[in-house]
């Protein structure tokens, strides 16, 4: 009897990449920031689903996130093989072959949408085919490599989530849905900038046309600047719709008032200074970007429980009549 | 000793497979809980048995002919 173990010692081939390495290509972090977001959508939306079928909404909506992410890696493997902080990804590293990746992205991307669709509804199961197809088309394949405009267009598809969640439950477009899209897409260009100003030589090794390499740090400084400005009313109105509150807005206040002072001293640096303090303060920034997305969604969280609506009467609060 | 010798490889397929065992016992129950969720909350379904049934007539039940 031969022993076949003999002959595969050290080699791997398509197919024999671990369970993690699949998991990987979903880019669970990202996947954690939609299922975060997409659930705040589910929760303050006034009609409740019930629980199995709000945990499959959430479940597929981080599938068709997943499915995306996969799709993604497979047409970046070139680029992600250039930059230091991709190099490690699935398919730069070997682990998994492109094909793979795109078959497990493509079935993925049928799988959840299919399954939205019977869990919730149509409309809800028709915004995440448009979202995969806005990340893996509209933003890998075609805008991340031909504009510095690429991740304020592109950060669409990642501001959908909330919105898939609120249609999954109430099987309508508001305004709240409107606003919690523009909050995540006004806040994607400020907090990848920042990213970019201190992850410069990656994105100029892979030539991605980013801000940073194309227009400057000046420009990209001052972008940042106007687009945290224009986030700023847009988080702070979403206080006066059914999804907002006192609590909301004393939160949405404190980050806005953090996030401008932040950008105007990001505007007021100059290059030496950032250089000899290795960016400390962009770092800064990016850190306090994300609190700013958590907390806000926190928030309109909290503000759906009952406590808080008990705290909105005994305020006064009201929602605005012309929203 | 050597034919006996577990490889990674063979480790890493193991864990592998488990991995979709996990996962499509997931998903089974997910569509199991998914069906009863949608049995118990949407409205009461009748199916058609070969025999007329007036409830199940709009127009019978209105009063109204048939155009």
């Amino acid at each position: 009897m031969t022993d076949i173990r003999a002959d595969i010692a050290g080699q791997t081939g398509p197919g024999d990449a671990s369970f993690g390495d699949y998991v990987q290509l979903l880019k669970p972090r990202v996947m954690s920031l939609v299922v975060f977001t997409a659930l705040v959508g589910l929760i303050v939306a006034p009609v409740h689903l019930h629980p199995v079928e709000a945990l499959a909404a959430i479940i597929f909506i981080a599938l068709g996130a997943g499915a995306s992410g996969a799709l993604n890696m497979w047409w970046d493997a070139d680029i992600d093989r250039v930059m230091r902080r991709t190099a490690k990804r699935p398919v730069p590293s070997g682990a998994v072959e492109p094909g793979e990746a795109l078959g497990l992205g493509a079935s993925l991307s049928v799988l959840s949408v299919v399954m939205l669709w019977l869990a919730t509804n149509a409309l809800a199961a028709g915004l995440l085919a448009f979202t995969i197809f806005f990340y893996a088309v509209i933003y890998t394949m075609w805008l991340k490599r031909s504009t510095p405009q690429n991740i304020v267009i592109g950060g669409a598809a990642g501001a959908f989530p909330p919105m898939v969640g609120w249609v999954a439950a109430t099987g309508s477009i508001s305004i709240e849905a409107v606003l919690m899209f523009l909050l995540i897409f006004m806040w994607t260009p400020p907090h990848f900038w920042a990213l970019a100003l201190f992850m410069n030589s990656d994105y100029e090794k892979a030539k991605v046309p980013m801000l940073t390499v194309t227009h400057g740090r000046r420009s990209t400084r001052n972008h940042i600047l106007v687009y945290t400005l224009l986030l700023a009313p847009v988080a702070l109105i979403a206080a006066f719709t059914s999804i907002g509150g006192p609590i909301y807005f004393a939160v949405s206040l404190v980050l806005n008032l953090l996030f401008v002072i932040g950008a105007f001293r990001l505007w007021m640096r100059r290059e030496e200074r950032a250089e000899a303090d290795k960016y400390a303060a962009e770092k800064r920034f990016f850190a306090l970007s994300l609190a700013y997305l958590f907390l806000h969604f926190a928030a309109f969280a909290v503000e759906a429980t009952p406590w808080a609506h008990a705290l909105s009467t005994y305020v006064g609060w009201e929602t605005a009549s012309w929203l | 000793m050597a034919l006996t010798r577990e490889h990674e490889l063979h480790k890493r397929r193991q864990g592998r497979n488990i991995g979709v065992l996990v996962v499509l016992l997931a998903f089974v129950a997910l569509v199991f809980g998914l069906t009863i969720a949608k049995m118990t909350t949407g409205d009461q379904l009748q199916g058609f048995d070969h025999t007329y049934r007036i409830e199940m007539d709009p127009g019978a039940r209105t009063g109204g002919a048939d155009e």
